[in-house]
């Protein structure tokens, strides 16, 4: 052994570029730890949620935008005359957890949930990343003296619960499943399920760095087979491109929901993305750092 | 013989370290510390290697942290920078501050380049205390030049190093 130092040491004596490398060695012996960072870039991916938590002290804003269906033709601009809006804000109480807040024009429906991260994906230790998101909702309308039928408070909210769990698989492609329910208090027990059970897919693939398309496909477990027309529901698909600048993520999207929240995407999408019922919309989010460090 | 050599091959590893880089812009200022830094340098050689994991610098701004991670250095794909030469124009028996210059390879982002970088060093109650300040170009490892909105940020950074070894 110490005949082998020796002849080492000498070796390391003669060759000094050699010893440099081999010193080097010693350095880089254990593995850095690395969690994956970015599966997706922000926390939608087209008119659902991501596994993406912000970072602990920072807070999101996001517009979403979607516009009337394209194959309106000309008349309406392509839809573009018609427009559904989402303000939100989401905040990183840690990097894991989340709290978010928003309005949606559609319904003027009000949104809160929160989002924990249960375990991120790590190189060489954690495979996925899976999240936890817990929704409410509360429409404002119609209101109480429009309605012919008096609604109560429950009546108007909804709830929803999803497990989204993810894999970025390299650089460039990430993959998403999400199931999720959704629970709304009072709907037409004829023709509507109070809780319905649907289960997300979701994709990106970046294409240069600041660029990425991205797809979601929402399938609906237990949708009522023969609804009459008014009741025809259909899943949530939807195609985008995601394109970050700085502290902006700009998504732009096709899809055939009008759908800015779980529950109107699940249970309420009424176009036909195979008949080109499409809506083109956005959403933008521009993230500030709230708290600094040291 | 044996014993000459382990006496005299005397290794100094890094205690304490920080590698803090900074960027002048009209906008903002960006600035971020890595004190994750492993080091060792050997006396009798006067080699000296350095290490530093790319995910592993603190910025103000997390976003910008994920930034510099995901689309400049692309810590996933090379998730360590390295130094590894020599010291030049360093006496270990010399009391007080020496000028020195580290001569050797650095790896960024998956290239290398050769490099000397002025500094100093001294010998204290028996601790190693290195100090150097440095200019990196960026294009030089082929880090695109961030865009802060419309205005790129200096193509050079400037690198602080502040090394504490103990010796072994």
């Amino acid at each position: 052994m110490k005949s082998l130092f020796a002849f080492i040491s000498l070796v390391y004596f003669f060759h000094p570029s050699i010893a440099q490398d081999d010193l080097l060695q010693e350095l880089i012996t254990e593995p850095i730890e690395a969690p994956v960072i970015a599966t997706f870039k922000g926390t939608r991916v087209i008119n659902g949620q991501s596994v993406e938590t912000k970072p602990g002290g920072s807070l999101e804003f996001i517009f979403s935008h979607r516009f009337g269906r394209i194959n309106e033709g000309a008349y309406t601009l392509w839809g573009l005359d018609d427009a559904f809006v989402r303000l939100g804000f989401e905040y990183g109480i840690t990097d894991r957890l989340g709290v978010g807040l928003g309005r949606t024009s559609v319904d003027k429906s009000y949104d809160a949930y929160l989002r924990y991260k249960i375990v991120g994906q790590a190189a060489g230790k954690m495979p996925l990343t899976i999240t936890t998101l817990g929704t409410m909702n509360y429409k404002t309308s119609p209101k109480q003296g429009d309605s012919t039928t008096p609604i109560d408070v429950e009546d108007r909210i909804s709830y929803v619960a999803q497990v989204l769990v993810a894999r970025k698989f390299n650089q460039n492609f990430s993959l998403q499943v999400n199931p999720l329910l959704v629970h709304r208090n009072t709907v037409d027990q004829a023709y509507e399920n109070n809780t319905d059970f649907a289960l997300g897919l979701a994709g990106r693939h970046k294409i240069t760095r600041s660029l990425a398309i991205t797809g979601e496909y929402i399938y609906r477990l237990n949708a009522k087979p023969n609804s009459p027309p008014d009741y025809i529901r259909y899943d949530a698909v939807g195609f985008g491109v995601d394109i970050e600048t700085g502290g902006h993520v700009f998504q732009l999207v096709f899809t055939n929901s009008l759908g800015l929240i779980e529950r109107a995407v699940v249970t309420e999408t009424t176009g036909n993305f195979w008949d080109g019922d499409i809506h083109f919309g956005f959403n933008i989010t521009r993230t500030f750092q709230l708290t600094r460090k040291r | 013989m044996v014993m000459a050599f382990s006496v005299l091959a005397q290794k100094y590893v890094l205690d304490e370290g920080s590698i803090t880089f900074f960027s002048e812009a009209t906008l903002e200022n960006i600035q971020a510390k890595n004190t994750k830094v492993t080091s060792i340098f050997n006396s009798t050689t006067n080699e000296i290697v350095f290490s530093v994991p790319n995910n592993q610098f603190q910025f103000e701004k997390k976003l910008m942290q994920q930034h510099f991670n995901e689309k400049y250095m692309e810590s996933e794909k090379y998730p360590r920078s390295t130094f590894s030469g020599t010291l030049e124009g360093f006496n270990l028996s010399i009391v007080g501050t020496q000028h020195v210059k580290a001569i050797g390879k650095i790896s960024i982002h998956g290239v290398t380049q050769s490099v000397e970088i002025p500094g100093t060093a001294e010998v204290r109650s028996g601790n190693l205390f290195m100090e150097s300040v440095f200019m990196i170009k960026l294009t030089d490892y082929k880090i695109k030049i961030p865009q802060l909105l419309w205005q790129n940020i200096a193509e050079e950074i400037e690198v602080t190093v502040s090394f504490t070894y103990k010796s072994q």
